[in-house]
């Protein structure tokens, strides 16, 4: 391997990592609070990135903006829509779907969640077509094409990095701040905390319960909203099963991190996307998956808390 | 008509009748009185005519349409009346199974014009050979339907199965040649693991290292994959001239846009499984350009032969395209009407000429079907191989080169 080949497979690496990344948040979140699987996640990603396409439709379809235009008004428009649409889903999941449940066995929620996840695949690919001037959504949608990130790249000697690369690691750093201090230095992050110890305590304290699990699945909802955003234009097109694949490796990063911690997340995140990059560039590309869930395994065994393992002691 | 003219005609074909040493035909035959009686031969087609292949399935059966009623209009079989019973395989293997089951059921039906999906035609073909009804393919590409699953030892599956359009295993070669043709030597391969993909990288790359090109590279993904860009570096670093994808367009087309985001700027070519406007759509217009798919038969505008058809085809008033087969199936209608000519002459009902009109089709050739030659080789497959390379141009498939598969 060449170090230009090197240096261009970390940067495949990293992007797809930024992007699983960005979707375990809301895995670990959400399970970090009440024990739950949330299987929907992958679909909150994919409404996400609907959302985002729905916004660039409504604003006309505009194609022929200037790079200042596209990228200080209509991506940002479009990243807001696809947070709204996102961040609305996962609420409405977790009051209807999430919250009668929640005293029941965890095996209910989880078919529940499961639920949710067929139930928003089918929605999108039955409904979202027939919405005059909406195109069919039972294929996959190209994605608007955003002036001055799609199909832009800067060059580094041979080596040339897209600006959609550039745009989703920039995009999980940003996200991964805002977080830290969304938990750390706010009061319903502290909540969030607390509630994770324990709940029955944090109640006691005065602590809302149901807001705060609400305010966890709003937050994994918006990082899966930018993923969402980022994933259509690193990748160039969205469908109505994007959210199954991309949800699945998530939850294997947020595992492989070790669930329940926000950092072991977005470590993980990376870290399985960086194995894919370089499995699929040593062997065979169709067994980059089969490495990656290799690694997963041996993590699995010889450290079973995941790489940076739960913050908080499951208390089951 | 008069009295006296209606009874002339009822003696008429009394005496023929009589004359041909035969009984009554079906129940719904022998209802009339008042009109000539024809016996009655049906041409069945199976083809999608519900789904999203509806479009190409339509087609399909439009042309045989067309056929029959020409045939019908000029009396091509004196003394008969063909019949076309349409029949909607939904593209599913069991659905087209019981439609075939139901048209050899049928005593009047002697041949079927169909499948479209060589999926379908695979549990189709068995159950009319078995009724001895000819089955005239007008667009399945599988070779595994005439010769079996090692194209190393070909047996023919099935007597009555017949097809005029190009198989798969012609795709591959056609596009080295072209590629070699076009001064390109070094090419990369990628393939999907697909049955349908991985057999036309291992057919190209066989015939494009004979013609003295280069496989740089030889790479494979997942039809589950959404990023390439791992595959892609890897391809980027051996520096091929072009690369050839087996497998069809929803990962075709990211793979070209992915590639050429990544500054890889040369052409992809592919099978058929391109060939569709949503390409050109999933890849970008500016990342398609230049991009090259190999396509059985001619294009129809293109075909001096196919003019005739394409004019009578638009006076029809069907409310379908004729799509990339209806000239296929016009012609498989029409090889199957030549051959009832001879064989339904002698014959007192459908059902006894079955086997008659299967050798008959065999044996049958011509050039001046509406896409040129026609004759079959003993495995049932058109001689004719003809295909055609389209390209992207200004956002279009455009027809480059039409020849003929070796």
């Amino acid at each position: 391997m060449t170090p230009d080949l090197f240096f261009e497979q970390l940067v495949n690496g990293l992007s797809l990592g930024s992007l699983y990344a960005l979707i375990a948040v809301g895995y670990t979140v959400v399970y970090g609070i009440v024990q739950l699987i949330n299987f929907a996640h992958g679909e909150i990603f994919m409404m996400g990135a609907f959302g985002a396409y729905t916004v660039w439709l409504l604003a006309g379809s505009p194609t022929e903006l200037s790079a200042a235009a596209a990228l200080g008004l209509l991506l940002p428009a479009m990243i807001l829509g696809g947070i709204l649409v996102a961040v609305g889903t996962a609420l409405l999941t977790e009051r209807f779907a999430y919250r009668p449940l929640r005293g029941a066995p965890r095996l209910a929620p989880l078919i529940s969640a499961i639920g949710i996840s067929v139930f928003l695949q089918e929605f999108v690919r039955l409904f979202y077509g027939r919405i005059p001037g909406f195109p069919d959504s039972k294929r996959a949608i190209p994605f608007p094409h955003i002036e001055g990130i799609s199909g832009n790249s800067i060059q580094l000697g041979d080596v040339s990095i897209k600006m959609t690369s550039v745009f989703t690691v920039a995009a999980l750093l940003i996200c991964t701040a805002f977080l830290w201090y969304y938990i750390n230095r706010t009061k319903t992050g502290r909540a969030m905390i607390a509630t994770s110890q324990d709940p029955d305590t944090a109640r006691l304290m005065g602590i809302d319960v149901d807001r705060v699990i609400m305010s966890a699945f709003a937050v994994g909802a918006a990082l899966a909203a930018v993923a969402g955003v980022a994933h259509g234009m690193y990748i160039g097109n969205i469908d109505f099963k994007m959210g199954f694949m991309a949800g699945l490796k998530a939850f294997t990063a947020a595992v492989l991190g070790g669930i329940g911690n926000i950092n072991g997340a977005v470590v993980g995140g990376v870290v399985l996307g960086l194995v894919e990059a370089f499995a699929g560039q040593v062997g065979d590309t169709a067994w980059k998956d089969v490495w990656a869930f290799v690694i997963l395994i041996l993590v699995l065994v010889f450290r079973p808390q995941g790489l940076l393992g739960a913050k908080v002691v499951d208390r089951a | 008509m008069t009295k006296t003219a209606k009874a002339a005609i009822i003696a008429a074909v009394a005496a023929s009748v009589a004359l041909a040493g035969c009984g009554t035909r079906d129940e719904s035959n022998s209802a009339g009185g008042d009109t000539v009686e024809k016996k009655v031969v049906t041409i069945g087609t199976i083809s999608p005519l519900t789904g999203d292949l509806s479009a190409v399935g339509s087609g399909i059966r439009n042309g045989v349409d067309l056929a029959v009623k020409q045939a019908n209009a000029s009396d091509a079989i004196p003394g008969w009346e063909i019949k076309i019973e349409p029949m909607d395989d939904e593209a599913k293997p069991d659905t087209g199974k019981n439609a075939a089951t139901k048209l050899a059921a049928d005593d009047t039906v002697i041949a079927v014009v169909g499948t479209m999906n060589s999926s379908v035609a695979q549990p189709v073909a068995p159950v009319l050979n078995a009724a001895d009804i000819s089955m005239v393919s007008p667009a399945n590409t599988s070779p595994a339907l005439t010769k079996g699953a090692d194209l190393n030892a070909p047996v023919r599956q099935n007597k009555s199965f017949f097809r005029l359009c190009a198989s798969d295993d012609k795709q591959g070669p056609f596009a080295a040649d072209y590629l070699l043709e076009q001064g390109i030597k070094k090419v990369a391969t990628i393939h999907d693991k697909k049955v349908y993909g991985q057999g036309l990288v291992e057919e190209f790359t066989k015939a494009f290292t004979a013609g003295g090109g280069e496989i740089v590279a030889a790479e494979t993904i997942n039809p589950e994959d959404k990023d390439y860009n791992t595959v892609i570096s890897k391809v980027k670093s051996a520096s091929p001239e072009a690369i050839y994808y087996g497998g069809e367009y929803p990962q075709a087309g990211p793979l070209s846009q992915q590639a050429k985001a990544a500054g890889l700027k040369i052409p992809l070519m592919g099978g058929d499984g391109l060939y569709d406007a949503a390409y050109i759509e999933l890849a970008g217009k500016d990342a398609a350009e230049g991009d090259l798919t190999t396509s059985v038969g001619a294009p129809v505008d293109s075909l001096e032969s196919a003019k005739a058809f394409a004019e009578a085809y638009a006076a029809g008033g069907y409310a379908e395209g004729i799509g990339p087969y209806g000239a296929y199936s016009y012609d498989a209608a029409n090889v199957i009407i030549s051959a009832l000519k001879t064989t339904l002459a002698s014959a007192t009902d459908a059902k006894s000429a079955r086997a008659a009109t299967v050798d008959a089709i065999q044996s049958f050739t011509t050039t001046t079907a509406a896409t040129g030659d026609i004759s079959f080789d003993e495995f049932g497959d058109n001689t004719n191989q003809v295909m055609t390379v389209y390209k992207v141009e200004g956002g279009e498939w455009k027809a480059a080169y039409t020849g003929t598969a070796m």
